[in-house]
């Protein structure tokens, strides 16, 4: 059986380093919440550079008809001339008045807001009131100062728990975004081993909340959600522990992790999960070959970097030089850190320029970072694979395990691809 | 408060960017919270520059505020000076490290950064913008670098013309070319080369590829060429009193205008310009479009928005060169304002001088031309309202660094304008056909079938108008039969004739617009 095959691993104390830090913000989140939403508007209350690296971040999406927008304050904001609450009142009429179908707003803080405590809680209260039985306002954090990248989608569904409906009934309830053919076969498959009732968080519609309560078994797909883990098991759920749906180990060790909190039994689970196993490590195959041996440093983004660096070790063989994360939730990855190889080097924060650095003297075969690296280190000579990507593909499940090595194995096949003399 | 969907410009601080990660051996420290790191994508991605933009930010957290963030931006100012080796350093602040004041400049200013220049940036981010960042900071560093050289006061500004005397070829800086610009990279080789054939030298491009250095030789150059005036013009006016070095003022494109350049130019440094230019030989654009398959061009209707540079030379082109009719024009770049009204009112329209994004599409709707000339925004809304559009200027997408020489500037520069503006067009035959045969099954109306898309982008140019109507009318309805008549109509022009057959009824008092008035006003506006 899986569990058995969890080694109580020893790793040594992560590294934990301060200093420049190159990641996203947690506004970032939008460019995929506002697609699993599309009744939603999110609506920044921030500066010019708030605009500029949604656009940025976006790209060619933000033509469509914008589901998101920037409130910019202004000098007259600024200097207490001009009423924040009152041209915010002002600015959300104008918006909704544009886009009358909006269900639910949520008013996004930014440094700035933060910093010069624009009190964006109240804010969403007096404007529920103003446009109650129309639209749901709502508000959270994806400020730089205190939330990085995917922690914007942890504050964004934190905010969501509250407005979530009371019920008892039993269900299995699954946090955290999911690409929507993966979450068609997730549920799929959960009710072919028996559990009838499973509902996601976020929903499809902002107006769609699952119920929460006692009867909930909560199943986080995704890493990063620390708060929202918390708020729902403030309202009653239970958290199922289980490693992060990457790969075929760690799918299979999530679903049976959920399957058995909801009492499906032994038999039943290894009968639905094992022909998916089977056919799973017959897709990672050829990526394996491209990846085994080969040395990977993971810089921090995401929070996803230990589950994934315990999938590329276990499943593809590759040897983990430094595995870094911007936040380390020990409670919520302890199933992740046991399963790491012995002696994995772990990162938390960042000191850009000395992990760099470390990156230059190990010259590993790999390099998992940002956008901002990715090029400057391909120019170095080292292979890159972009992080960003990982939160922008379906990579959940038995089932996507190839297509996940694939992202890993794609750049070292196209390095051997490449010729020029 | 402003609400903004989209942004014309980034905040200064990232105009600040651009000058430091253009030039080599500059360095800047930026004080900014975790996140604002983003705008290393910009280079790393957009221009997809090899190395990481030099740039060190002091990515300050919740916690910090807590504590001592002066601290963290000694702390940084050191350690970037150390690891770096910069020859010149630039420290500011991004929009929330100016709420909290740590004054990282003055901070800077009281350090031991071992002797090299250090340029203390005031962006303020809440109510300036990109390019002002921009053209500030390439000023504060050059006006900085070359304190030592100015000339004491009362004494004779430079000649232009003392290269005779001097016994060598006359020289000049190209001032203004940067990362994000648009095309910098290329029009600076066309520029170069264009140079050459009429024996000038360049002395300093800056701020792409120049070293701090290099910025003390400009005083060395008979005279500066303004290349992009949204960040080289401040720079080069303040040369121009302090050091007597005039600046040429015409920015070379578009055939014209190169010629007017070359004018100036000559004029300036006391030159003899060949009586024969052959302007018409250099480049192809003037044949081209003398071309008689170049005909059907004529008239056509074109909407124009752009940074204030690029928006005057690209409705000089289309209205001159291209022998198009400019129905719009407009800037994001306040700072060109009143030279984009003088041009407008010469082409007989008012000016749009705005950043928001939704007045331009809906100017743009307005307007109802059949080409649009624009940012990457416009090639947006473009797409939105069903009309061609090309991209004239920035703010750029990656599609726009392109690895092909592809200048806008010089006699190059207009061909490639050339084959740029006319592609999204549909070709002539074409037009013709599906003006005469509206039944086909693949040829259907809207279709352009050179770029090789299958589905027309047509009927999203149809439905903004009934509303428009409905809102503007009143009373006003088309008719079955008008519709129908409007719908023979080829689809390109479809949207201007609705508005003028609309514009007609009203001034006639008609309550319904049907074939007939279709036809007189088609008859009335015919002149």
């Amino acid at each position: 059986m899986v569990s058995s095959s969890v080694a109580s691993s020893t790793l040594p104390p992560p590294l934990k380093e301060s200093g420049q830090r190159e990641v996203f913000c947690g506004l970032t989140s939008i460019v995929w919440l506002h697609r699993r939403m599309p009744d939603a508007f999110f609506l920044v209350v921030g500066s010019r550079t708030c605009a500029h690296l949604i656009q940025s971040a976006a790209g060619v999406m933000i033509f469509a008809e914008p589901r998101f927008g920037t409130a910019i304050l202004g000098e007259r904001d600024l200097a207490g001339l001009a009423d924040a609450n009152e041209e915010l009142d002002r600015l959300v009429a104008q918006l909704l008045e544009r886009r009358p179908e909006i269900r639910t707003l949520f008013l996004v803080g930014s440094c700035p807001s933060e910093v010069i405590k624009l009190d964006l809680a109240k804010a969403s209260e007096r404007l529920n009131q103003q446009h109650a039985g129309r639209v749901t306002v709502i508000n959270y954090t994806g400020s730089g100062i205190e939330t990085t990248f995917t922690q914007g989608e942890d504050s964004a569904l934190q905010a969501l728990v509250p407005l979530m409906p009371k019920s008892d009934q039993p269900q299995l309830l699954i946090a955290g975004t999911l690409a929507d053919a993966v979450e068609d076969r997730l549920v799929g498959l959960f009710q072919k081993l028996g559990i009838e009732r499973v509902a996601s968080l976020p929903p499809r519609r902002s107006t769609e909340l699952p119920a929460v309560g006692p009867g909930t078994q909560l199943l986080l797909a995704q890493p990063y959600l620390s708060g929202t883990a918390r708020a729902l098991v403030d309202r009653g759920a239970s958290l199922i522990e289980a490693p992060y749906p990457f790969g075929v180990e760690g799918s299979r060790d999530w679903m049976a992790a959920a399957a058995r909190a909801c009492g499906v039994d032994q038999a039943q689970i290894d009968a639905v999960l094992d022909p998916l196993v089977e056919r799973g490590r017959r897709a990672l195959a050829p990526h394996r070959e491209v990846l085994e041996g080969k040395r990977l440093f993971l810089l921090p983004d995401s929070q996803l970097e230990p589950a994934l660096a315990r999938f590329l070790a276990r499943e593809c063989g590759m040897e983990l030089v430094e595995v870094g994360t911007p936040y380390l939730d020990r409670q919520l990855m302890a199933e992740e850190l046991a399963r790491l190889p012995e002696g994995t080097q772990l990162s938390e924060g960042q000191h850009v320029d000395n992990q760099l650095q470390r990156v230059r003297e190990a010259r590993p075969d790999l390099v998992v970072c940002g956008l901002g690296l990715a090029n400057p280190l391909e120019a170095e000579g080292m292979a890159t694979k972009w992080s960003i990507e990982l939160v922008f593909s379906p990579i959940h499940g038995i089932d996507q395990a190839g297509d996940l090595a694939e992202l890993f194995a794609r750049p070292l096949r196209r390095r051997g691809a490449l010729q020029f003399s | 408060m402003e609400l903004t969907l989209w942004t014309y410009e980034g905040p200064p601080h990232v105009g600040a960017m651009r000058i430091a990660a253009s030039m080599e051996g500059v360095h800047y420290v930026l004080h900014a919270p975790q996140g604002d790191t983003y705008a290393d994508l910009l280079f790393t991605m957009i221009e997809r520059r090899d190395r990481r933009p030099p740039v060190t930010y002091t990515t300050f957290q919740a916690r910090d505020l807590g504590g001592d963030t002066a601290e963290l931006v000694k702390r940084s100012i050191a350690d970037a000076v150390e690891r770096f080796q910069p020859e010149a350093l630039l420290v500011g602040e991004s929009c929330t490290a100016e709420l909290i004041q740590d004054q990282p400049g003055a901070l800077a200013a009281g350090m031991d950064l071992g002797g090299i220049p250090m340029v203390n940036l005031e962006l303020p981010a809440y109510s300036k913008k990109e390019n002002w960042g921009a053209a500030e900071t390439f000023y504060q560093l050059v006006r900085n670098l070359l304190k030592p050289q100015l000339p004491a006061p009362g004494a004779p500004k430079l000649d232009p013309t003392r290269w005779r005397a001097e016994n060598r070829r006359p020289r000049v800086n190209l001032l203004g070319p940067s990362l994000l610009g648009f095309r910098c990279r290329d029009d600076v080789r066309e520029l170069t080369q264009l140079l050459a054939g009429y024996g000038i030298d360049v002395t300093v491009v800056a701020p792409l590829g120049a070293r701090p250095a290099d910025l003390l030789r400009i005083p060395t150059a008979d005279a500066n060429l303004n290349l992009y005036p949204e960040v080289s013009g401040s720079v080069c006016s303040w040369l121009e009193r302090q050091f007597g070095l005039p600046a040429v003022k015409t920015v070379p494109i578009g055939i014209g205008a190169t010629v007017d350049f070359l004018r100036e130019l000559h004029g300036v440094l006391g030159l003899e310009l060949p009586a024969e230019l052959q302007a018409e030989r250099q480049s192809r654009l003037p044949w081209y479009s003398r071309s008689v398959d170049s005909t059907y061009l004529t008239g056509k209707r074109v909407f124009v928005f752009a940074d204030g540079t690029h928006a005057i030379a690209a409705a000089r082109i289309a209205s001159r060169e291209l022998g198009f009719e400019v129905v719009g024009l407009g800037t994001y770049s306040r700072e060109m304002a009143r030279e984009v009204r003088a041009l407008a009112a010469e082409l007989g329209l008012e000016a749009l001088i705005t950043d928001d994004y939704l007045a331009v599409e809906a100017a743009m709707a307005e307007a109802a031309p059949e080409l649009v000339l624009g940012t990457q925004m416009e090639r947006h809304s473009a797409k939105r309202l069903g009309v061609p559009c090309a991209v004239i200027s920035s703010p750029l997408h990656v599609q726009d660094v392109p690895a092909r020489y592809a200048p806008q500037m010089g006699w190059e520069g207009a061909n490639v304008i050339f084959d740029s503006w006319v592609h999204p067009l549909m070709m002539g035959l074409e037009e013709h056909l599906i003006g005469m045969f509206r039944h086909d099954f693949e040829f259907v109306d809207g279709h352009r079938s050179h770029l090789g898309d299958g589905a027309p982008a047509a009927p999203a140019v149809e439905e903004p108008a009934p509303v428009a109507v409905a809102v503007a009318g009143g009373s006003l309805s088309w008719s079955a039969d008008g519709e129908a008549e409007l719908a023979k109509i080829p689809f390109f022009v479809r949207g201007k004739v609705r508005k003028n057959t609309e514009a007609y009824a009203r001034e006639q008092g008609l309550a319904v617009i049907d074939s007939e008035a279709l036809y007189e006003a088609k008859a009335h506006f015919s002149r």
